[in-house]
């Protein structure tokens, strides 16, 4: 009997495993994956190195601070206070930006959002495919527009890395509108393609750190408590068993 | 040493002589079946995760702020700069989910074996009044880290109230304190969250466990083990299925405990979002009243309950004809043991047509979980509203079937045995 208590329990494990990745995959509409690894120091270095040259203008990181970036991405103070830290904070401090809230909403229209959480709340593979899915139209106030956030009020700041997308429209529909078939590079950047979408796959990976930096520890951590546990149950099975002799 | 410990109980012995007997009679000469099952696990699990919940929900109290305006980043606070609070959030978090798929199946296996059934109708419906608690405290519990969601949540649990005829409107500004889900509503579900709900859950699992050590255990097989032989190798008079729930229950459900937490662990460190389940998206973005999610929708515990209430068309100019049902499929839960008539308890001797009721509610409550959660609306859209009444009218089906099947005697029963039959 106990046998077959525990191939059911076993089997459950394996269906929560299993539908844990399924319930993730099923997430949002059909769009290529980031790809993005959090565990990859390097990756994360040079997705905040681009954040920070590219982003921090208008984008702060309220929940983030740049003692906890040297920390987890295995920088000394002196590197983050060089190279990232260019807001004037103190080292201790969070990464805000130094935009004036009301220019800002003169400027887009709106405030840019605090991108501490981004991630966490669209999924970073969403992140990843805004990032590489601006094209130019003119009939928006800032000139850009992006296939997958409809008329946001963002300029592509990474265009001179990527290059200048345009859009390839279908029919127009009875109502004079055309959806948008494809994007087409019409100048190219200075990265390749390539290169591009590794780039934006870092920043994703940094903007996936910061709005969740107890990732690193949990999966790290994890492994242990569950080889304890499975340990501590191997023991509590032997217990029962010796117990359980005298019931007949 | 031995003997400080012996003073010391003989001292406390003079001073309190019930002591050792009440725990004598709840531990080790409580006399539980020896054929519990896989089924038996859940009801230890809960209070397992009940405690859970009560000791990380001190910690995350030692650092949340209550408050509209500081609410959303004490939370990232507790993630970010509390030592270990990630862990202790997540244990919380995940703790709440779990809570209710071990409530849901420890609930389910009373309705396979029958243990609602005569004498056992209180210990069912303190169990209930649990569930019920476990819902409001939940749900309060969800509003607390004032994400988007939490706010969306609320205006629209909340807004049921205002479908009562006159009073609704009043009502909701009441519960509210505010015309919108604002401050003075956060803090009075913080009250209630964290002292008062925790309160009466705690007295009525007390009551739930006295309840039944007064009555005793059911088991797989529904038979009475108090009627059955008496004598076993620990006492004379006690039945002779029975064996004592302390060391011989209390070191298998350490087994369940083992397996239960590998389960919970590997959530808590690997998919603490559970995909959007456990935690949602949208309740990483702070609550605002000018932005609303495209779905909203509870947690999915929720979801077969908020089905039945969207299921349920206007009627006659009033929505309250949803709110009604949606507490219906709660209170008829209530009601079981009085709507089944059946003389045999456990599903192992009861008839093909028990088994067929009992196992298409388990799917409608499914099928509805997934209709409340969204998902049906994603994959067929076109067809939610049918989809969802037809497994609404298979929900309620179920207690009215249940009640024909067994009230008009059209059950064919086996054979009960006199003693338990199979055990480990």
């Amino acid at each position: 009997m106990t046998k077959r208590y525990f191939s059911i329990i076993a089997l459950a494990f394996g269906l929560i495993v299993g539908g844990t990745s399924a319930v993730m995959a099923e997430e949002g509409p059909e769009m290529p994956a980031a790809g993005t690894n959090v565990r990859d120091t390097a990756s994360l270095q040079r997705g905040a190195k681009l954040f920070f040259n590219y982003c921090v203008g208008c984008h702060s990181l309220k929940y983030v601070r740049y003692s906890r970036i040297a920390e987890d991405l295995g920088l000394s103070e002196q590197d983050v206070m060089d190279n990232l830290n260019f807001t004037g904070a103190k080292f201790g401090e969070t990464v805000v930006s130094h935009m004036p809230e009301d220019s800002a909403k003169e400027w887009f229209g709106k405030a840019p959002p605090d991108l501490s959480l981004e991630v966490r709340a669209k999924g970073q593979d969403w992140v990843f495919n805004y990032l590489n899915s601006f094209y130019l139209d003119p009939s928006r106030p800032v000139g850009w527009n992006n296939t997958i956030f409809a008329n946001a009020s963002m300029p592509n700041p990474l265009w001179e890395l990527q290059g200048v997308q345009v859009a390839v429209k279908g029919k127009p529909d009875a109502q004079g509108e055309s959806e948008v078939e494809k994007l087409e590079l019409a100048q190219p950047g200075r990265l390749t393609l390539e290169q591009f979408k590794g780039a934006t796959r870092d920043l994703t990976a940094f903007l996936e750190y910061a709005a969740e930096p107890a990732a690193l520890q949990r999966q790290s951590m994890g492994v242990w408590v569950i080889l304890f546990l499975a340990g501590f149950t191997f023991l509590a099975y032997m217990l029962k068993h010796e117990y359980w002799k005298d019931v007949h | 040493m031995a003997n400080v410990f012996t003073r010391v109980g003989e001292w406390v012995n003079e001073r309190a002589p019930n002591l050792a007997p009440t725990y004598r009679k709840h531990m080790t000469e409580y006399y539980a079946p020896k054929n519990f099952n896989l089924w038996y696990y859940f009801g230890s699990l809960a209070l397992l995760v009940l405690v859970n919940q009560i000791v990380t929900g001190i910690f995350l109290t030692m650092n949340y702020k209550t408050s509209a305006l500081e609410a959303f980043n004490s939370v990232e606070y507790i993630m970010r700069d509390v030592e270990w609070g990630w862990l202790i959030r997540y244990m919380h978090s995940t703790g709440a989910s779990l809570f209710f798929i071990v409530v849901f199946l420890h609930m389910f296996r009373g309705l396979m074996y029958g243990s609602y059934k005569k004498p056992r109708e209180l210990v069912w419906l303190l169990g209930m009044l649990i569930f019920l608690v476990l819902m409001a405290e939940a749900f309060m519990g969800y509003v607390l880290p004032w994400g988007n969601m939490s706010f969306w949540g609320a205006k629209v649990i909340i807004s049921l109230f205002g479908t009562i005829p006159v009073i609704g409107s009043t009502l909701v500004e009441w519960i509210m304190g505010d015309f919108l889900p604002a401050d003075a509503t956060l803090n009075r579900f913080f009250a209630l969250h964290v002292i008062a709900l925790p309160i009466v859950l705690l007295l009525l699992v007390v009551l739930h466990l006295a309840a039944l050590h007064e009555v005793g255990s059911n088991n797989p097989d529904g038979v009475e083990i108090k009627k059955g032989p008496k004598g076993n190798r620990w006492d004379d008079h006690k039945p002779a299925d029975g064996i004592p729930f302390h060391p011989y229950y209390t070191v298998k459900d350490l087994v369940g405990v083992g397996f239960f937490l590998m389960i919970a662990a590997f959530i808590i460190f690997f998919a603490p979002t559970f995909g959007g389940w456990f935690l949602e998206h949208d309740n990483f973005i702070p609550a605002n009243n000018l932005v609303t999610p495209t779905h909203i929708k509870p947690v999915w515990y929720f979801t077969p309950f908020y089905a039945i209430l969207r299921m349920i068309p206007s009627m006659f100019g009033t929505a309250v004809w949803g709110v009604i049902a949606m507490f219906a499929a709660i209170v008829l839960l209530f009601l079981v043991p009085w709507i089944d008539r059946g003389q045999v308890r456990s599903i192992r001797y009861r008839g093909a047509g028990f088994k067929v009721l009992l196992f298409t509610f388990v799917v409608a409550f499914i099928a509805l979980g997934a209709v409340g959660a969204g998902v049906i609306a994603e994959i067929m859209p076109s067809w939610e509203i049918f989809f969802g009444r037809v497994w609404t009218i298979v929900y309620f089906g179920f207690f009215l079937g249940l009640w024909a099947y067994t009230h008009f005697g059209w059950e064919k029963t086996k054979p009960v045995p006199e003693r338990v039959t199979t055990h480990d």
